[in-house]
């Protein structure tokens, strides 16, 4: 059969015609309606970029044991000095270098060590900061991790896979701020209240905090900042409005480490 | 042939060793898993309704390859909602959406996958239903 020019072109014509009308005119119309089996829920808190500022003047030990238990109920954390059976009892040495730790409280020097000076307000040095992984904007962290179990979220929130956590602890020795606990054992024994609605973990995985990314997508605030009373602020850093920001605009803030340049998103509001 | 006696016996001997597994379990076949889904989440339903979020001959070959999916939807994009064959909604969840139905460990999971001979480690961080649950004598949502 022989095709002259004219019916050549007809025949490309009718054809994208045809492509156009399909399945690609739908995407265009109404996208990610064919395809799409999965979306983000309506309810999802959203962001350009997450940052934290925790006003230590509001702060003091009893909102922050409350905070910090919050997070160990929500998060199934063990508690390696209290065993849910007697038998599991480790002895304390050994319980402390097990610790799981997501949100902990340090004092300044050590929170702050290039910050300390000689002669400084004593409410200052004695006082016990609350801190918490940084989820940074330039983590070291993810980019030592040889699987990707551990990447940057769209958010900026630092995540973690623990299914595809080797246990390796690169990110360990990478994180300047010891934010990372390695699960030497299995913690479900030291797991006192389980929270069914969140996993335990297992031995061979490093976790820590994760900003609660898992209430932000079901619009919740994190577990810390609903128990702290107004003393941590969550939101989003980039949208001038905020009310991270308003407090950053009227506070004097200080970071942990800032001079590494990891971009830490926790900000601090001593005074 | 030098010694076709002794090379016989143990040929002989060999089969016999190598067949002894299939003679051994002979009438003896393991049974057929039954998965029982009668726990109380899936009992409260209406009839029409005791679906999962996909048709269950595709959930049978596919579950393990759907759960994948959702681990990296709802971890990696934060898209935490699947849209089910039938167009409903679920939140994407093996602990919170999964198990909450199918909270028989013994008679749903561990049915076929013993049957088969794998041992998946889900059940090592993903907490399980309270056996109480299964057995409908627990109340739902604490």
């Amino acid at each position: 059969m022989e095709v002259n020019r004219r019916q050549f072109l007809k025949s490309i014509g009718l054809f994208t015609i045809l492509g156009i009308g399909g399945w690609s005119a739908f995407e265009l119309l109404v996208p990610g309606q064919i395809e799409a089996q999965y979306a983000r829920k309506k309810e999802a808190l959203r962001a350009k970029r997450w940052a934290m500022v925790i006003d230590m003047t509001k702060m003091d030990e009893e909102t922050a044991k409350r905070c910090i238990e919050a997070c160990r109920r929500i998060h199934n954390i063990p508690d390696f000095y209290h065993p849910v059976d007697p038998k599991y009892k480790v002895d304390p040495k050994k319980a402390r270098r097990w610790e799981i730790k997501w949100i902990w409280l340090e004092p300044f020097e050590h929170a702050f060590p290039d910050l300390e000076e000689k002669f400084m307000p004593e409410s200052l040095k004695e006082k016990l900061f609350v801190v918490l992984c940084n989820n940074c904007d330039n983590p070291p962290c993810v980019r030592v991790c040889p699987t990707k179990a551990t990447w940057k979220r769209e958010d900026g929130i630092v995540m973690i896979d623990f299914h595809r956590c080797i246990g390796c602890r690169f990110c360990m020795a990478a994180c300047p701020f010891g934010s990372r606990s390695f699960n030497w054992g299995d913690p479900r024994p030291y797991v006192n209240y389980r929270n069914p609605e969140f996993p335990t973990r297992e031995k061979g995985v490093v976790e820590k905090c994760n900003f609660c990314a898992e209430r932000i997508d079901k619009g919740l605030l994190p577990a810390c900042v609903e128990a702290s009373n107004g003393a941590m602020t969550f939101g989003d850093i980039l949208d001038p409005n905020s009310e991270v920001r308003r407090l950053l605009r009227e506070h004097y803030t200080i970071r942990r480490k800032p001079h590494l340049g990891t971009e830490p998103q926790v900000y601090y509001i001593i005074m | 042939m030098y010694d076709g006696g002794k090379v016989i016996i143990g040929l002989i001997v060999l089969f016999i060793i190598c067949t002894f597994p299939f003679f051994y379990n002979m009438g003896r076949a393991a049974k057929v898993p039954e998965p029982k889904l009668d726990t109380p989440a899936i009992k409260k339903l209406p009839e029409w309704e005791r679906v999962c979020v996909q048709p269950t001959p595709w959930m049978r070959a596919n579950h393990m390859r759907l759960l994948d999916h959702w681990r990296n939807w709802a971890l990696r994009e934060a898209n935490r909602e699947y849209i089910g064959f039938n167009g409903k909604r679920y939140t994407i969840s093996l602990q919170n959406t999964c198990l909450n139905c199918h909270s028989n460990y013994d008679k749903f999971c561990n049915e076929c996958h013993s049957y088969m001979g794998i041992k998946p480690y889900c059940w090592g961080c993903h907490l399980q239903k309270p056996k109480e649950w299964a057995k409908g004598e627990l109340k739902e949502g604490r």
